[in-house]
């Protein structure tokens, strides 16, 4: 993939899959200390911990309409060509939390991209699922909530195209704040 | 801590409210975007940002649009199902952001099945 934004796309689809009706998504860019973090919590089924061993073996799924899964394999590669590492907590019952980390300066780190992109796709697919999504850079935060988004809006959906193109480019101006707050 | 700006969005909800309470029927049209690890990596992304604009341009209150996983023809992603009411689901194949507007102004709009981008007939 060629942005993180895509894995953290893909592993929040896996969530939803596992029927989690509540996702967490987190990225924290912290330059001080050289490290990106992007954590994906779901509040599905969860997994056996045999499973856990295996994730990351693309010919393990849980999937039913073919035989090999590259989702995580995929994202524990690219963190770990950026000394960084995917770590996986799980119970039956008890939903996922997936963490990969990265070298933010490595060479081989492949830009975080299109977060709006990804948070809108999300929303505008899922309409049923809420969100919660924490951006931090330096330490200046950035969130949205879908549950409070939705009281918010009343009966208006917000898969609704104008709330969608607001929330993109809300998103979009809100980062680049937080970029340009810390001098970039 | 920064927020998503609340009062924007009322403004866009005063505005739209009119609109979507009239035609608040049921959906005729479905479109799937197929959004497993194959299809977000060959660009399923991009085609669903494609037709999210071409849904604000159309203003159509009665079309679907539903992100669903894979269906195991991962050669063909980025997959497209259309559905119209009564009607057979299209599967399309190869999808790009251009392919998805003539898609969706064509046969989401007009009915018109797109047949050269067309995979199978579910």
């Amino acid at each position: 993939m060629r942005e993180l934004s895509l894995h953290i796309l893909d592993i929040a689809e896996n969530g939803i899959t596992a029927g989690g009706d509540c996702i967490h998504i987190l990225v924290e860019e912290a330059r001080a200390t050289d490290l990106l973090t992007i954590k994906i919590t779901d509040n599905g089924q969860g997994m056996p911990a045999e499973k856990i061993k295996k994730l990351t073996d693309p010919f393990v799924t849980s999937r039913t309409t073919r035989r090999v899964g590259l989702g995580l394999s995929l994202l524990t590669a690219a963190a770990e060509r950026c000394d960084g590492r995917l770590t996986v907590k799980t119970e039956p019952g008890a939903g996922t939390e997936v963490e990969a980390t990265f070298r933010y300066s490595h060479i081989d780190r492949a830009p975080l991209g299109n977060m709006a992109a990804t948070i809108t796709t999300l929303i505008m697919g899922n309409p049923l699922i809420d969100f919660v999504y924490t951006h931090i850079i330096d330490g200046e935060e950035f969130t949205l909530d879908t549950r409070e988004l939705k009281t918010e809006m009343g009966d208006l959906s917000l898969t609704n195209p104008a709330v969608i193109f607001h929330l993109t480019t809300s998103i979009r101006n809100s980062l680049g704040k937080l970029i340009a707050k810390n001098g970039q | 801590m920064a927020k998503l700006s609340l009062e924007d969005l009322k403004k866009i909800k005063e505005q739209t409210a009119k609109s979507t309470c009239l035609r608040d029927g049921d959906a005729n049209v479905k479109i799937t975007v197929h959004m497993g690890t194959c299809g977000i990596a060959a660009g399923a992304r991009a085609v669903m940002n494609a037709l999210m604009e071409e849904m604000a341009a159309a203003d159509r209150q009665d079309i679907r649009v539903v992100a669903s996983g894979c269906i195991g023809r991962c050669s063909s992603e980025p997959n497209v199902t259309v559905e119209i009411l009564d009607g057979e689901p299209i599967v399309y194949q190869h999808m790009d952001d251009n392919r998805m507007r003539q898609v969706f102004k064509r046969h989401a709009l007009l009915g018109e099945v797109q047949t050269d981008f067309a995979l199978a007939k579910m």
